[in-house]
Parts: C-alpha cells; structure tokens; sequence
C-alpha cells in the first residue's frame, strides 16, 4: 500500500507546534533524547510515563523502539537515552 | 475520610477531565498548559476540525473526549475521540482513494472506487460503541496511552457490509482470516505498518461494515475519512481508519499488531475467541467486556443544594445488550435498579438514570454496575493484564453534598 500512500499528499503535522509546549527535565542526555525520541513522536509519550516505567521498564521501552519500531539508534546512545529516561522519569 | 484538601483537588482534575476548563479555553489558547509529568494538568487542545480534547499525545495523535459529552446517545463527530499508532496520517481525497480486495484466499481480485463502493452496495446503518482497548488504562498504571475514561463514543455508522463486498470476489475454501490495511504509515518503513486481522467468520459477520458516514455526515479526517472499518462488539484497534486494503488470507496473519501487540491472557475475561491466532497463553483482544460510567458526577465533586438529583451514565459490553444497571450510594452495601433508556441495539451503549434522593448532606460514595443479558457484570477489582486492557471495574466515586 505503500505506493498509494505516495499518491495520496501527506498530511503535514498540525499538531507540531502543540509539541513545543513539552518540556523535558534538565539532565544529561536531554539533548540526544529530543533529537531522537522525537525524530517518530511527541515527547509527551515520556512524561506521560514519569512514576509507570522503572530502570527495567524504560529499558524494556527504547529497546522496542529500536528493535519493533526500527529507531534507527546506536548502542552508546542507547544507554545514554536509557540512563536519562530513568533517572528523569524513572518510577 | 476524605479531607477538604483532598476533594479540592480530586475536583480540578475531574473538572479538567469533564471539559469544563476547555469551555473556557480560546482556541489560540488550546494548548497553553506544560506538562513535566503525570501529575502536570491536563491539556486540552484542538485538532483541526475538532473541538478542544483531552490531548494524551500530540504525534500520532491521542485524544480522548472529555466524559460530559457522554451525556448524549450520540457522540458528536467533532468531540469523537482520536487514536493513531503512527504518526502519517494523509488526508485521503475520494477521488483518489482506492480499495483493493485480494489476498490468496479470492479468487478475483477487486478495486474499488469510492462512488462503486456507495453505489454497488446495499447501505446499511448500524449504532455501535467505539471503544479503544486501552480505555482506562491509567488506572492499571502500566505501560501504553495513558487513556482515561474517554476513549470511546457512540455513533450510528453508515456503509456497506464487509461480507457483500467480498461476494463478488469468491472466497476459497483455504481462507481463515481477512486483513485490514489504512493509508497512516510510520515515519520509518521499518517500523511494522498497522495491519489487523478478523477472523474469516467476524469479517464475513452481517454486522461487519466498511463505513463512510458516521452520525449522518461524512467521516471526520481524523476518524477515517473517507471508509473505515466497523466491527461492533469488538474492541476499536480491529476498527481500521482510512481503509485501503481489505486481503483473505489462508493463513493467519503474522504482522506485529497481531502477534505481540492488543493480546490478552487467555481463560481471564467473558470474551470470544479467536482460534487462528491463539497460542498456549494468551489471544488477541476481541469482544467488549461488560462495562458502565457515570457520565455526570465525578470523584470528588461537590454538590451543592442537592435535595435530590439524577445520577446518569452509560452501560455496554461486546453485543448481547445490557440487561440492567444498578447503583449503590453508599459504598455497595444497598442496589438500586437503575431506569435503562432508550434501546438503539445490542452494539450500542445504553444510557441509564437514577433518582437519588439523599436524606442528608455530607460524602456519598457512588458506584454503577452492569450486567449483560448473558450474566456478565462488571468486577469490583480491574481484571490484571499486561497491557492494561478491558479495564471493567466498578467505578468507586465520592460526591459531597453540601
């Protein structure tokens, strides 16, 4: 189906400029989260799981991302991505 | 037992959540509240097109409608909840669009255009609830959208049967299962595209419809305009948006959405089976489990002036209709029947009503409990599972007169 979507105008995201009102935690690791947690979703899909995932949970989490979802993350960023979810939003 | 302090914030979440606050909200304004975590505000904000939502994320887009609007049979297409698993979302034009029927288990396949699909087909008209699989999932704190308690709606859905469709194509004898395809796609190709599957039966149900119309106008963008999938009495996550693809398949269809994700455990819930996709432990989610809210009362509202008021709400379950809805207002000790309203059929919710009298003011705990022609009620404790899925609880609600 993928040729059809091609005929079909792909909808910009109206909803983006909603996203800038998302504000992540300071931390280490920040950075390298936005750019690419957000390179496939709104960042309200961490905070709106601050206190649900622990370490184990967050892990579990990226882990899908890249291996299910296909975020295209390598492993040094990966640790760094899970060591700010976990410490940030961390149950 | 429960102090002042406590009600006072109960209350603003609630509020929040039966849409007061968005009545004040200027559009410009829709999305003016930050959230650092889940205990930050509730945003309420407008997708074009739509009015103010409960907004659970912005990409893909999640909204959930807020519970005063269940105060009416119908839910308003522009106040009807959003839900999408990936974030590319084309708006489809009609002219354009184009539905492929094939797949190994037909013989001829089919493409259809729009016009063909309204014109070809007997049109039928059908009153179903839409439910999302995870609604109330917040309250098993798990991982996944953290729905309340509006992502769903009631509409009366109009289209053309599935099985009606499908007649022209000659179904073999090997098919066990039909596909679902939409036009949304993920922002990466290889994330897995979000593909469902029926059991041959369910597709080839009466019941089953590809739908164009929803409450007596066109669907809306974000609802899948312009043909989706209706499956009353099977949860939403089978219901696809913007269909494109409908394949018969002689063997189960092995995509994510299916093998991994939307399963529950098996033997745990009053639901049918799926046999083409069941392993030793668990099967996909497949009917609605008997379930109620109260629509007009939240926890922690206060009350003034009430010498006697209506409790109201809605009941359903996954199509054998509701056989009655009773409530207690003191915490499950007494039951009362409450008065079932008007019947639009076994797929659609049914409102009910009931007259409470209080003989004094001060906290009242509130509760409403279903039960379905079959036998079925709703649990005192939420079913576990990983998921979060069919949260059927009776709802446990303080009011306070005052």
């Amino acid at each position: 189906m993928r040729t059809l979507f091609l005929l079909l105008s792909v909808f910009a995201n109206l909803a983006a400029a909603g996203e800038n009102q998302i504000v992540l935690k300071d931390g280490q690791g920040k950075n390298l989260v936005i750019s690419q947690c957000a390179m496939c979703h709104s960042l309200d899909y961490i905070t709106m799981h601050a206190n649900i995932l622990n370490r184990a949970g967050w892990e579990k989490t990226v882990g899908k991302m890249i291996n299910i979802m296909g975020a295209p993350i390598n492993n040094a960023d990966k640790q760094v991505i899970i060591n700010y979810l976990a410490r940030n939003y961390g149950k | 037992m429960v102090d002042r302090r406590h009600f006072i914030k109960k209350a603003a979440g609630g509020l929040a959540a039966l849409g007061t606050w968005s009545l004040s909200l200027r559009p410009g304004l829709a999305a003016d509240l930050v959230a650092t975590d889940t205990e930050a505000a509730t945003i309420m904000d407008k997708l074009p097109g739509k009015k103010a939502l409960i907004k659970k994320s912005f990409r893909p887009p999640n909204y959930e409608t807020p519970v005063n609007y269940f105060d009416a049979p119908f839910t308003p297409n522009d106040a009807f909840f959003v839900r999408y698993h990936h974030s590319v979302i084309p708006e489809v034009k009609t002219e354009e669009w184009r539905l492929r029927i094939g797949g190994e288990g037909i013989r001829t396949p089919l493409e259809l255009t729009f016009e063909q699909l309204r014109r070809d087909f007997k049109q039928v008209e059908i009153a179903a609830l839409c439910l999302c699989s995870g609604n109330r999932r917040s309250l098993f704190h798990v991982p996944g959208v953290q729905w309340g308690s509006g992502a769903m709606g009631n509409a009366l859905w109009r289209g053309v049967r599935l099985k009606d469709v499908l007649a022209g194509c000659g179904i073999d004898k090997s098919a066990v299962e039909v596909s679902l395809d939409g036009a949304d796609s993920a922002m990466h190709k290889t994330s897995p595209d979000f593909v469902k599957s029926l059991p041959l039966a369910k597709a080839l149900d009466k019941n089953t419809l590809i739908a164009f119309e929803m409450n007596g106008e066109p669907l809306p963008h974000w609802n899948g305009f312009p043909a989706r999938m209706i499956i009353p009495g099977w949860t939403a996550t089978y219901w696809m948006k913007h269909l494109t693809a409908v394949n018969v398949l002689s063997k189960p269809f092995d995509g994510f959405w299916m093998k991994t994700a939307y399963r529950i455990p098996k033997a745990r819930f009053a639901s049918g089976q799926f046999n083409s996709q069941e392993t030793l432990t668990n099967m996909p989610i497949t009917e609605m489990v008997v379930n109620s809210l109260i629509t007009n009362l939240v926890d922690g509202q206060l009350v003034p002036n009430a010498k006697s008021m209506e409790i109201r709400g809605v009941a359903w379950d996954g199509g054998e209709g509701i056989a009655r809805v009773e409530i207690s207002t003191d915490g499950g000790v007494r039951w009362h029947h409450a008065a079932l309203k008007q019947d639009y059929g076994r797929f659609s919710w049914r409102q009910w009503r009931y007259d409470f009298e209080p003989k004094r003011l001060g906290e009242y705990r509130i509760m409403a409990r279903a039960t379905n022609k079959s036998g079925d009620s709703q649990p005192f404790k939420p079913i576990p599972n990983p998921s979060g899925y069919h949260h059927n609880a009776v709802q446990n609600i303080v009011i306070k007169l005052t």
